[in-house]
């Protein structure tokens, strides 16, 4: 895939020493819905911290649109079009809903296209509309996932990354927040690079899929074609179709090859 | 009447002393909501600032209100270098570490500001434009130096409100101090935004020294008033502005009201009998809260 808008080759970040993810490859096709799955601790955030500039990689390339992104800093790469729905919200808390999602502007110059996309966010998200004037810390979880989302949107990118945007939500918003992020997608065109624990919804929504364990891939395929894998649906999905002890641990041996 | 008039002086002169440590306490506030660093050098930046001042307008001959403005506007540069070439390289070490740095450049100054020739460790005043007047309001006569001094404090603060509340570069230091992980994943400059932070903190601290001169003196040491603004922002609640404020208001007064009408000695104690009073009965100071902010 020589056209992808992002490309990761072999990165490893660290933590001190503790080595997060190794050798991680991926690519993102421009329009597409890319996700990463892999359970608590797998590395994902990680994954997208090493993408938006905020940690470094010790090995590894990252490409935007053909262009070497892993030394610049995380301002630079708002600027080239990617913006970071981060892993539980982080909102700023004693602002108002408005001021949030105009610093997810803070790249930008062009007023009128900043004020249509904060109509487009409220359009998005209506309930968002009526609280612009609260403080973000007044908002419920799902709202304060609304809001980094839009936030996020502000910054009119590229590519959007989203980590665990289902988390500590009921099934009835995970259901809202997808269907607004695949809306996004098709209506906008915007790119989007999906971390996930929750593989049911996030399988559902994504193009294509990899799987991520103790900081390796060590599975990619269409969403479609993964939903079908039997570790998956074991792991992931939740699904048994046997009972027997010893097999599930074999099978789970060997996804770790 | 006699009663009155002294207690309204007492007040108005407290009050002008409260602006100072306010300014100061505002310094210290802005600086540690946004880099959790306490700068204990924050009265050494107001010394270097009225030295400035000293050295534009009396010995160079300046009209004042043009020296003040260059002494601030260098001062705030001069934090600002600070910040980049101190306490930058810093980021990542214990607080601790830090904060005994911030220490250390203030003997630093002070040392330095002593061996400048015409600086020294003589006492100079500066003359400002408001110097031995006095105003009436309402019969009272009260010193036009401290009115000016309360007058331009509300107008320095009103900008500094208008300035976090309604701009987006201050919304965006706001930001950076409630979230700096989310700041960087919007794009603010986060570095830059800290040194321009140190930098306003330089440039209040200069204006407090500016404030100060005609009512006390310029002098090397009278950074120490730091120490003084130090509990003003602990009253406050360490972190809030409004606090800060506050804070520095009532230590002035207190301390203003007790050096007149209490026995010699109470007025440096009663600061700090208010702050004990204030911290039994709510730990978190007047403004505080206990919300800890995300990093
Ligand atoms: N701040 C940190 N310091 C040290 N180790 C960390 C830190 N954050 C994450 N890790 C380690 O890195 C690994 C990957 O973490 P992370 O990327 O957060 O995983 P995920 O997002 O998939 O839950 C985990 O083993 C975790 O223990
Ligand atoms: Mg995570």
């Amino acid at each position: 895939m020589a056209d992808a808008l992002l490309e990761v080759r072999n990165i490893e970040t660290h933590y001190g020493i503790i080595t997060a993810i190794r050798g991680v490859s991926l690519d993102v096709r421009e329009g597409s819905i890319v996700t990463v799955l892999g359970a608590n601790g797998a590395g994902k955030t990680t994954v997208l911290k090493t993408i938006c500039g905020v940690m470094d990689p010790e090995k590894g390339t990252v490409k935007f649109e053909g262009q070497e992104i892993q030394k610049q800093t995380p301002d630079k790469i708002v600027h080239m079009g990617i913006a970071h729905v981060p892993e539980g919200r982080e909102v700023f808390p004693y602002l108002t809903v408005k001021e949030n999602l105009e610093m997810g502007a803070y790249t930008r110059r062009d007023r009128d296209g900043v004020a249509r996309d904060l109509e487009r966010a409220y359009g998005y998200f209506p309930v968002l509309k009526e609280r612009r004037d609260q403080e973000a810390a007044q908002l419920s979880g799902g709202e304060q996932q609304m809001l980094a989302i839009s936030r996020a949107l502000m910054a009119r990118p590229k590519l959007l990354l989203l980590d665990e945007p289902s988390l500590g939500l009921s099934p009835l918003l995970v259901n809202e927040i997808f269907t607004i992020i695949k809306r996004v997608n098709d209506e906008e065109g915007t790119t989007i690079l999906l971390v996930e624990q929750n593989a049911n919804m996030a399988l559902k929504t994504g193009d294509y899929g990899y799987v991520l364990e103790a900081g390796r891939i060590v599975m990619e395929d269409s969403c479609q074609r993964l939903r079908e894998k039997d570790d998956i649906k074991e792991f992931y999905l939740g699904v048994r179709d046997t009972g027997v002890r010893g097999e599930r641990r074999w099978k789970r041996k060997k996804l770790w090859r | 009447m006699e009663g009155l008039q002294q207690f309204a002086q007492q007040v108005v002169s407290g009050t002008a002393i409260g602006c100072v440590y306010a300014l100061v306490a505002l310094g210290f506030v802005l600086i540690y909501k946004a880099t959790e660093v306490v700068n204990f050098a924050q009265g050494e930046l107001m010394m270097i600032g009225a030295f400035l001042a000293y050295t534009l307008i009396v010995i160079f001959g300046f009209n004042f209100w043009i020296g003040a403005a260059i002494a601030i506007v260098f001062t705030a540069l001069f934090g600002a270098g600070v910040e980049r070439v101190v306490m930058r390289p810093m980021v990542g070490q214990p607080v601790f570490a830090i904060i005994m740095v911030t220490i250390g450049l203030g003997f630093l100054a002070r040392s330095i500001v002593s061996m400048i020739p015409g600086w020294g460790v003589d006492t100079y005043s500066i003359e400002t434009p408001f110097y031995g007047k006095v105003v009436e309001v309402g019969g009272l006569v009260l010193s036009q130096d401290h009115m000016a001094v309360i007058v331009l404090t509300m107008a320095l603060v009103a900008v500094l409100y208008l300035f976090f509340r309604y701009t987006r570069l201050g919304v965006a230091m706001q930001a950076t101090s409630q979230n700096q992980l989310a700041a960087y994943y919007m794009g603010i400059p986060v570095k830059t935004v800290f040194s321009m932070i140190w930098g306003i903190s330089a440039g209040v601290a200069a204006f407090a020294g500016l404030l100060l001169a005609p009512i006390a003196f310029v002098h090397v040491n009278m950074g120490f008033l730091g120490i003084r603004a130090f509990p003003a922002a602990v009253l406050g609640g360490f972190g809030s502005i409004p606090g800060a404020i506050v804070g520095g208001l009532i230590i002035g007064i207190v301390e203003a009201l007790a050096g007149f009408y209490l026995p010699e000695g109470f007025k440096d104690v009663a600061p700090y009998v208010i702050l004990l009073i204030v911290l039994i009965v709510k730990p978190e100071g007047l403004f505080g809260t206990t919300t800890r902010k995300k990093v």
